[in-house]
């Protein structure tokens, strides 16, 4: 996203230099709106309870305190285990990494095969998959509990993966099937000419082509599934809860005084992963969110 | 047939493709469209705590149309559909609007618009709950800020709470707006811009006149992407109100959530999903019509 060459408001005249400052005021305003309830938080986090309860919510901390963070980390009581959020990081990353692996080299092979050996019924293949872009899960939660269930894989960190993996496939293939289409045939053909089979080409010619694809794709299935919530209160129990899930429960067990703080360190802790990745990736987190845009 | 197996065996581009894409097909068929199929007999079952494959007609759908609980997720569905659709989009394409003047600093400002987007609903939710906490939140800033008969109490307020979710998802989500929009508005071609300055036209009718109604297509993808948003949402709910007062903020997907895991009514839950599916159906089906026309041509 280049700026245009040219802005249509340009300031010439004391009119146009005062549009310029609002336009200013505007954009200002609105970081606010988005930093706000981020500021917050942290401020919220450093302060000691009773700063809290008797002060202002948007009042800087007087005195910066670290205990809400270091409880919320790993002495918080989610339920009845009071180990703070530190294993429920370890559910989460155990099962998103190999989840974000195995649903990305699925969907990188099946963009490959659908757009450079286009055998009868690709098309059609393609279509059926994006169905499952769109559908709301809650139509696939019954059968998918009881299907845990009959393998075995009830309330496990394990089942919680299979079914990230399954519903990503929809979104990798069409990710995949993107980026690839748009490799000319040229390269393929070249290659096919050069007798280099199905696999050599697509490791060798396509794959390196590939890297901002994987990127894009790697970024959009870890931010979906570090951040899913209704997989992982369905599918998981307890101690193999995920971040999300054990944030929520974090949230909603108080005994005695809400410790708004040790919340609020906890909300933080559990962002940081994706928000992390976010800083460091933005542009290619925007490309897949306008890229799952493009066919909703 | 000899002959044709080691011609198979020589040439195995033939089946190769076909063979790789087949087990992602079969998962989908069984986990998405096998599962959809089994979730639509049981809303059409006896089912109850345990799934029972006895017919039973529309007897849970009647049910479900009798279940007051049922047209409050539905009434709070139209309310936070269209309030969330309707903020983000003038949000959206406000901030938009505003990024496309040549603006220094515009890709930290972008950033900070969708960072949102990167965190959990259920940490904004966290967030928005403390924020709007009646009492040690909004309230109390305004109130020592002068405001002494300020009250804000939405989010313990049964008949205003949905607010609530959707001042969170508004946040959450306008910043995704903005980058469809910067990105249309981006796309448009800068000829046509300078021919309407050079026609005289001032910055307001070229956005209005010219520019906005060729984002056309842009305008059915957001409100198709937020429409979907907004019908699947569940996690905001949950971390914000959790349905609650009562169940005042349900939404069908809460209420599915709630019969199916909860109350243990599975034929219910199964129905009330089938209603969901059917919803997102009735937006996304027209919208990939024609979008997969418009490809064709």
């Amino acid at each position: 996203m280049r700026p245009r060459g040219e802005g249509i408001v340009r300031p010439r005249t004391a009119a146009s230099a005062l549009l310029r400052l609002v336009l200013f005021a505007v954009l200002g305003l609105f970081v606010l709106y988005y930093l706000l309830p981020l500021l917050v938080m942290v401020a919220t986090s450093l302060k000691p309870l009773q700063e809290i309860l008797t002060g202002s919510l948007i009042s800087l901390p007087h005195q910066v305190t670290f205990d809400a963070w270091g409880k919320a980390w790993n002495t918080a009581c989610v339920g009845v285990r009071c180990d703070g959020l530190a294993p429920y990081i370890l559910n989460s990353a155990l099962m998103a990494v190999p989840a974000v692996f195995f649903s990305t080299m699925i969907g990188a092979i099946n963009g490959y095969a659908l757009t450079k050996w286009r055998f009868p019924g690709a098309d059609t293949i393609f279509a059926l998959l994006l169905f499952g872009c769109f559908i709301p899960f809650q139509v696939i939660l019954l059968p998918m509990a009881r299907s845990l269930g009959l393998l075995g894989l009830a309330g496990t960190l394990s089942g919680l993966a299979l079914v990230h993996v399954i519903y990503g496939i929809p979104f990798t293939t069409l990710f995949f099937r993107n980026f690839f289409i748009t490799v000319p045939k040229a390269i393929v053909d070249a290659a096919k000419i050069d007798g280099a089979g199905f696999f050599r080409i697509f490791f060798r010619v396509l794959l390196p082509l590939a890297p901002s694809a994987f990127v894009v794709t790697v970024i959009w299935q870890f931010t979906q599934i570090w951040n899913d919530y209704l997989f992982g209160v369905s599918f998981t129990a307890g101690d193999s809860n995920p971040v999300t899930v054990a944030l929520n429960n974090l949230v909603a067990t108080s005994t005695g005084v809400t410790e708004y703080n040790v919340d609020m360190a906890a909300a933080i802790i559990a962002a940081l992963p994706t928000l992390f990745v976010y800083a460091v990736a933005g542009n290619y987190f925007l490309r897949g969110l306008s890229a799952g845009a493009v066919k909703g | 047939m000899r002959t044709d197996g080691r011609r198979l065996l020589a040439n195995p581009e033939t089946w190769l493709p076909r063979l790789v894409v087949a087990p992602s097909f079969a998962v989908i068929l069984v986990f998405v469209y096998l599962f959809i199929l089994w979730t639509l007999y049981i809303s059409f079952s006896h089912s109850g705590v345990m799934p029972n494959y006895r017919f039973d007609g529309l007897a849970q759908y009647i049910r479900l149309w009798h279940t007051p609980r049922w047209y409050v997720a539905l009434a709070n569905l139209g309310i936070f559909t269209s309030l969330f659709m309707i903020g983000c989009t003038a949000v959206g394409l406000l901030l938009a609007i505003l990024l496309d003047q040549r603006v220094r600093a515009e890709g930290v400002i972008r950033t900070i618009y969708l960072y949102p987007m990167a965190i959990s609903f259920i940490v904004t939710g966290t967030a928005w709950k403390w924020i709007l906490n009646p009492g040690l939140g909004i309230e109390r800033v305004m109130q020592s800020m002068g405001f002494t008969g300020f009250h804000f109490d939405w989010l313990v307020d049964s008949r205003m709470a949905i607010f609530t979710v959707v001042i969170a998802g508004v946040w959450q989500s306008s910043g995704y707006a903005m980058a469809l929009f910067l990105a249309g508005l981006r796309s448009i071609d800068d000829e046509i811009v300078k021919a309407a300055a050079i026609d005289g036209a001032g910055a307001f009718r070229t956005y209005f006149r010219i520019m906005l109604p060729m984002l056309r297509p842009v305008f059915l993808s957001v409100f198709v992407i937020l429409a979907h948003l907004a019908i699947k949402s569940f996690d905001l709910v949950v971390a914000l109100t959790n349905g609650g007062p009562g169940y005042s903020t349900d939404m069908p997907a809460t209420f599915m959530y709630a019969y199916a895991f909860q109350r243990s009514e599975l034929g219910m839950a199964a129905a009330s999903a089938v209603m969901m599916l059917a919803t997102v159906m009735a937006v996304i089906v027209p919208y990939l019509w024609s979008e997969l026309r418009a490809g064709r041509q």
